[in-house]
């Protein structure tokens, strides 16, 4: 990380901050190669979760592209937002779309209907989008340049004084949230009253709330 | 590091996940591709927050707050979404999002027939009287 | 109290009884009958004051105007000369006389308050018109006589030809009254005002800049309200009214109303000899043709209605050769026998539960069974036919006097061919008049057969007035007619020796023809029966007539005439007979030139509106509808189809903001 960091200044030179350096998209640093190529990772493993037709698949597919995501992170010096996103998604979230899987029995192996009728109309809204983005994107920032060097920017240390100095009341606010969509998932989850007949083998409810 | 990288990367993560959301049917794969996009969004506020944070005097590191605060929402709103695809599986006996055809226009055969059967028979009566 | 007090309070008394009779009537039911009499009386009285006070002398004039009205002021006045004067009396007479008949005739009636008040009210407007000098006021009265009568005419309402007739009446004057409007506004145009007197100075210093055509608007006018060809054909079906009304009505005030009124503006008329003309064949048509129709009618009132109309004839042919003294002097004694035939035809109809004439002629003693109406309608047939010393023979003689004085060049105010139209039309109408008045008598009191019904006592009150009828029947013509050319112009209305000769002679030619022909097909009667009586022992004379007229139609065939050999008529009128029952089909004319093409047209409008207007109104609910199916199909329930449109467009939106913002 140092390493790349350094051999990244020695390639940028003395020049810094948002102005348009002489930085060259042909001579990539250290770090730019390394980003590129988790980059080009993630996305590959982003590609296969929307478009591989086995679900569970899909699932771990989403455990590289977010532990990628994790790797992006830190190369650009936000590690508690690594460390965060790894706890996280690839801890909780997809542990918890696993089950869901699971628990809406989704077949396992290939299934041949894992895209629906739309798919070429999504293709096209995509496609499209990706180019308007990336347009707009590229030719708003191809000059501009991050300076990686010095105290990473998102150590934990960094990140925890931000937080709790100015940011304590929507963190508290957030555990407020955190706390309603609890109530909520109990609520939505739980099994339904006994008059409202239950189709049978679909009383998963109680395991729902087991996992959660 | 050029700032173009992480945001191209992120704009084409959030396009897979659009295109996840538009193509998928299986309800859950919809909440994987959400959490795609909100991702891409994430590396987002992480670039632009790192590039802001060295270049102005002082920061107060909303990116990475935006971050944080994403990120427990998302793990929110994966929680509750997954309640609902359950809730609709239990119900429903499907996730398959284009099942849950209920707000469509449903065809309405009689009704239109019936309309026009009664404009028929009242015009036939006022031909009968203009004749009497 | 001065004479334009009691002149005002003439109609007003009237007026105010109709309404507290229209207030009262359901509440307070005991004050309805003295509410209806006592206020047509009084104006009676007052009329006569007022007539002895004027007395003949220059007319009283009176006016105030209310409130400013524009470039042609419109004002409050009173006219009364001596012609005002005395049809004011005849109208009160005839009025109060209905009134107390109808006491009688609808004693039963369960809505005999509104039918007492209407003719109040009837009578209130026509005693306006006949005082007032202002045109404007006198239109107000012509059209409140007008709706009168179409409520009246369809008192039965129950019975379909009293509404076909009151829808008919109310129509046929009400085409008159147009164009009779139109010439209202273009008389006091030129004139400069509505007031009579000034109209009259107007004329006579000849500023009348359009006298044709205001003369030929207003007789439209008058045509239609006295029932002159071509616009009489309401007044026959108007018979489907109660007796009462009829005689009120349809022979002595409102179809005078547009003689008096021709008389009022005589000199309007002659100042275009065109209008004179046509006024007299107006006249002569009128007089020739009705005559002809009421020797052919089966219904006792039809003829009547049908002499009415005749009379009235008289009346214009009268006007005509510019003499409106005799006009006048005619209307007065013929409003006071037609009213006395019809309330003496009403008796009869109430006695024999009938108004068919052949079904009449099949009934013995009905002389005995109603001396009282045989007697005074005796004596109004002989006034009716014209023969001395009845007041109708003096009338009538006035009239053809006139006629001949125009022929023979001493007067300049009516040229000669009005006189000689006149003149003859008048004498060939004395002939059928006297043969139809003596049909009419024979075939109602000397009829053979079964007995008629029995309907109890006549009530006092409907043979009373008879008597007091027939007083001026009598006894009016010999009297008045030295008396009378002090109240109007102050030309001589005795009878001259020609005219009257010929026209007692043509009379009696008639009545003998008329009676030789009866003696012929009378043994007819006893072979061919015929006849529909309805017999109500307990009910009064207007449900007995209501029911005879409801069937006469199914009973007879025809509402006008019956099949009936023993008919004199028929024998008299031959191949024409069928025409004149039908009153020579002007009404299939009318149904024909008129009534096929509005209908043609009505149905045509229907078909474009149904056809053409409705497709285009169809089409516009059609289009938005071909529209909401094709956005409905896109409604699939979806929810990536609907994201997916969502975010195309947001793409879009994006992109040009940008393109935009970039200047690209």
């Amino acid at each position: 990380m140092t390493l790349a960091a350094t051999a990244a200044h020695l390639a940028t030179g003395p020049a810094t901050g948002a102005a348009a350096g002489p930085h060259g998209f042909l001579s990539p640093t250290g770090v730019e190669i390394a980003f590129l190529l988790v980059g080009l990772v993630t996305f590959g493993a982003a590609l296969v979760t929307v478009t591989t037709r086995q679900l569970v698949h899909a699932a771990l597919w989403l455990v590289v592209t977010l532990g990628g995501l994790a790797v992006e992170y830190l190369l650009l010096t936000a590690e508690f937002i690594a460390w965060v996103q790894v706890l996280i998604y690839v801890g909780s979230v997809v542990v918890l779309l696993l089950f869901g899987l699971m628990l809406t029995r989704a077949p396992i192996g290939r299934s041949p209907d894992a895209d629906s009728g739309n798919r070429w109309a999504a293709l096209t809204v995509a496609v499209a989008a990706a180019a308007a983005l990336v347009w707009v994107v590229v030719d708003a920032f191809r000059t501009t340049w991050i300076d990686l060097d010095g105290p990473a920017a998102g150590s934990t240390e960094a990140t925890g004084a931000s937080l709790f100095q100015n940011w304590v009341l929507p963190f508290e606010a957030l555990s407020v949230l955190l706390l309603a969509a609890l109530v909520g998932a109990i609520v939505l989850s739980r099994k339904a009253k006994a008059d409202t007949a239950t189709p049978a083998g679909q009383d998963t409810g109680r395991d729902t709330e087991g996992a959660r | 590091m050029h700032l173009a990288y992480p945001a191209v990367l992120s704009a084409l993560l959030f396009c897979t996940g659009l295109y996840g959301v538009l193509a998928r049917r299986n309800a859950i794969l919809v909440l994987m591709s959400v959490e795609l996009m909100l991702n891409a969004v994430n590396l987002n506020l992480v670039a632009f927050d790192v590039w802001l944070s060295r270049t102005a005097e002082e920061t107060l590191h909303s990116g990475q707050a935006l971050t944080l605060f994403t990120i427990a929402i998302a793990a929110a709103e994966i929680g509750i979404g997954l309640a609902i695809v359950l809730a609709v599986h239990r119900n429903r006996g499907t996730a398959d999002i284009d099942k849950l055809r209920d707000t469509s226009e449903r065809h309405d055969p009689d009704g239109t027939d019936h309309d026009a059967r009664t404009a028929e028979q009242s015009d036939e009566a006022q031909k009968a009287e203009a004749t009497a | 109290m001065t004479t334009t007090t009691l002149a005002v309070l003439v109609p007003l008394l009237p007026f105010l009884g109709a309404v507290a009779g229209l207030l009262l009537g359901r509440t307070a039911p005991g004050f309805v009958r003295p509410l209806a009499v006592l206020p047509t009386l009084t104006s009676l009285v007052i009329a006569a004051l007022v007539a002895v006070r004027q007395s003949g002398d220059a007319a009283v004039n009176a006016a105030t105007e209310l409130t400013p009205t524009g470039s042609v002021p419109i004002e409050l006045a009173l006219h009364i000369d001596g012609f005002a004067a005395l049809v004011a009396i005849l109208v009160g007479l005839v009025a109060s006389c209905v009134q107390i008949y109808s006491t009688g005739y609808l004693r039963d009636d369960p809505r005999y308050p509104s039918y007492a008040a209407l003719v109040s009210l009837f009578t209130s407007a026509m005693f306006l018109v006949v005082y007032s000098g202002d045109l404007i006021v006198l239109l107000v009265g012509w059209e409140v006589m007008g709706i009168c009568s179409y409520f009246l005419v369809g008192h039965y309402w129950e019975t379909p030809q009293a509404r076909a007739a009151s829808l008919k009446a109310f129509l046929v004057t009400k085409l008159g009254d147009v164009p009779f409007l139109i010439g209202l506004f273009a008389l006091a145009t030129d004139a400069g005002s509505f007031r009579i007197t000034r109209v009259l100075g107007a004329v006579a210093s000849g500023s009348l800049d359009h006298p044709t055509l205001i003369a030929l608007l207003l007789l439209a006018g008058v045509a239609g309200k006295s029932a002159q060809f071509p616009l009489h054909t309401w007044l026959p079906d108007a018979m489907a009214g109660p007796t009462p009304v009829s005689a009120l009505i349809h022979a002595a005030t409102m179809v005078a109303a547009g003689v008096y009124f021709i008389a009022r503006l005589l000199p309007v008329f002659e100042a275009s000899q065109a209008a004179m003309v046509v006024l007299a064949v107006m006249a002569a048509v009128t007089m020739a043709g009705s005559a002809l129709a009421a020797l052919a009618q089966d219904d006792i009132k039809r003829v009547l209605a049908y002499s009415t109309i005749g009379q009235l004839g008289y009346m214009t042919g009268a006007l005509a050769v510019g003499d409106r003294g005799a006009a006048v002097f005619h209307l007065l004694s013929h409003g006071a026998f037609k009213a006395l035939l019809f309330l003496a035809a009403g008796v009869i109809i109430h006695a024999t539960g009938t108004n068919s004439l052949a079904a009449m002629s099949r009934m013995r003693n009905l002389r005995d069974r109603v001396p009282d109406a045989y007697w005074t309608m005796t004596v109004a047939l002989l006034a009716l036919a014209a023969i001395p010393p009845f007041s109708g023979f003096f009338s009538k003689e006035a009239v053809l006097g006139v006629a001949e004085h125009v022929i023979t060049g001493h007067t300049e105010h009516a040229p000669a061919a009005a006189g000689w139209i006149v003149l003859i039309a008048g004498l060939l109408t004395a002939v059928l008049t006297a043969a139809y008045a003596t049909r009419l008598w024979l075939l109602t009191f000397r009829g053979r057969g079964t007995e008629a019904p029995d309907h109890g006592r006549q009530p006092l009150t409907m043979t009373v007035v008879l008597w007091v009828l027939a007083v001026p029947s009598l006894a009016f013509g010999g009297f008045a007619f030295r008396l009378l050319p002090d109240w109007f112009d102050g030309r001589d209305l005795s009878p001259t020796l020609t005219t009257s000769v010929l026209g007692t002679g043509v009379a009696l030619v008639g009545g003998i023809v008329t009676y030789a022909a009866w003696r012929h097909t009378t043994a007819l009667t006893a072979r061919v029966p015929l006849g529909a009586v309805s017999a109500h022992p307990e009910g009064d004379a207007a449900q007995v007539e209501a029911e005879a007229i409801a069937s006469h139609e199914p009973a007879y065939g025809d509402i006008a005439h019956a099949p009936d050999p023993a008919d004199p008529g028929r024998l008299l009128l031959g191949p024409l007979h069928r025409h004149a029952a039908a009153g020579f089909h002007l009404d299939a004319v009318y149904t024909t030139l008129f009534v096929r093409p509005v209908q043609a047209g009505a149905s045509l409008v229907r078909f474009l509106d149904r056809e053409v207007v409705e497709t285009y109104v169809r089409g516009a609910g059609a289009l938005p509808r071909w529209l909401g199916a094709a956005v409905r199909r896109a409604q699939t329930g979806n929810v990536q189809t609907y994201v997916s449109a969502l975010l195309a467009g947001t793409v879009v939106l994006v992109v040009a903001v940008v393109l935009v913002a970039t200047g690209a």
